[in-house]
């Protein structure tokens, strides 16, 4: 029990794949334009994330290496398309949110990093706990980007306004967000070079650096093709 | 004609595919440090991106549509580009050398860039006719292309720049992009 909560800590604090990982950028920009809908994100890919990691540990034994990757694909494809319609069924508002963004959720670095890098190696139950803590962990960090867009581009939280406090529109459109970011990883460049230790190597410094994404077995191709 | 212009237009500069819909993040920031490795992204998306929305529209109107697979859709789309990317890479290898050394290295890098999966399934969910949807593919992948490319080129510019070292490197390159958006938000009533 005791190495389930380590990776619940894991996901959420040490390796959480917004603040100290930086992955997952596409949505993470995309759809933090309000608290309601970086939530709401963070959930879906949670619900995803959990689930594929579940089916992915359990058939790991199963899934021939060599084909492991489209495997992996097709498992998180399904269960994408099963959020849709749960979505499209229940939650329609927040469907219409989010739009394109639900069905890209299949091409998220996280979901198959995890995948490749934990599920495809590890019993059922820590993975179910790694993707429930990595979910969690994205839930938070698209939340916290989601309010502070809000808040701070329409002057509201949750739909309610902040008396005195018009907001600076660029925020919530598409420029804010590479700004929200650009502040967001140049912080933490700053409390590690405090602390002595180099800035974490993101997508900007080429593919190559990008470690937990599913581009990093194409990564292993580029570098023979050199 | 006019309307497949404009549909092009509108999606290369108003709704630029990386400054205002974040799609294809990854190869925009990561193959942007030079303006010629840039340029070769850009083309090699181009033309992913045109294969594959041709291949995934037959798919989804001539195999889905009459069988009432319609849900499919997404697993079948991502499973056609990564195959069909690899393919194509083949195809490049063995016929047509020049144009595979030009693009080769960005091809297995394109499979997961999130713009081909979006294109496809935004040519669906927007009920494009055919010549729309190759209109809209190309306009996003130009679009793509223009981005890229100027970012390479003001990532070359401001590289011997003295940054403070905590925004050295990616945030940069992420507040180049803001003021990229900002600028193209100008595009907007353009149609």
């Amino acid at each position: 029990m005791n190495s389930c909560l380590k990776q619940l800590y894991n996901g959420i604090i040490k390796e959480n794949p917004t603040f100290v990982l930086i992955l997952g950028m596409c949505p993470t920009l995309a759809v933090t334009s309000s608290l309601f809908n970086g939530a709401g994100m963070g959930l879906s890919t949670m619900v995803v994330l959990v689930m594929s990691n579940l089916v992915i540990s359990l058939l790991r034994k199963i899934i021939p290496n060599g084909v492991r990757v489209p495997a992996f694909i097709v498992i998180v494809a399904s269960f994408v398309t099963i959020l849709q319609f749960l979505l499209q069924a229940y939650l329609p508002a927040l469907n219409d949110a989010l739009g394109i963004y639900i069905p890209l959720i299949v091409v998220n670095c996280i979901i198959l990093g995890r995948a490749e890098s934990f599920a495809s190696k590890n019993p059922v139950l820590p993975s179910i706990f790694d993707g429930l803590g990595m979910g969690l962990g994205f839930t938070l960090a698209l939340s916290i980007l989601g309010a502070f867009r809000e808040i701070i581009g329409a002057g509201t939280v949750l739909g309610i306004n902040i008396p005195g406090w018009d907001g600076i529109t660029i925020f919530v459109m598409a420029p804010g967000a590479f700004f929200v970011l650009a502040a967001l990883v140049a912080t933490q460049n700053y409390i590690r070079l405090s602390a002595g230790k180099k800035p974490r190597k993101t997508c900007a410094d080429g593919c190559s650096g990008c470690s937990g994404c599913d581009t990093s077995i194409n990564n292993d191709k580029v570098k023979e093709e050199k | 004609m006019t309307a497949l212009i404009l549909t092009a237009l509108g999606t290369a500069l108003v709704n630029n595919v990386v400054l205002s819909q974040f799609l294809g993040l990854c190869p925009f920031l990561g193959v942007s440090k030079k303006t010629n490795t840039a340029a070769g992204m850009g083309a090699a998306v181009i033309f992913v991106i045109m294969i594959s929305s041709t291949v995934t529209y037959g798919i989804y109107y001539k195999i889905l549509v009459p069988l009432d697979l319609e849900y499919l859709q997404t697993i079948v789309f991502i499973l056609v580009i990564a195959a069909l990317v690899q393919l194509v890479e083949m195809i490049l290898k063995k016929y047509i050398p020049p144009l595979y050394k030009a693009l080769g290295v960005y091809l297995p890098l394109i499979t997961t860039n999130c713009a081909v999966l979006g294109v496809a399934i935004s040519n669906i969910d927007n009920g494009y006719n055919f010549a729309t949807s190759l209109a809209s593919a190309f306009g996003t992948a130009f679009g793509f292309l223009i981005a890229i490319v100027i970012l390479a080129g003001i990532r070359e510019k401001s590289e011997g720049n003295d940054i403070p070292k905590p925004f050295r490197g990616t945030p940069m390159t992420l507040i180049a992009s803001g003021l990229m958006a900002i600028a193209f938000t100008g595009f907007t009533g353009l149609i």
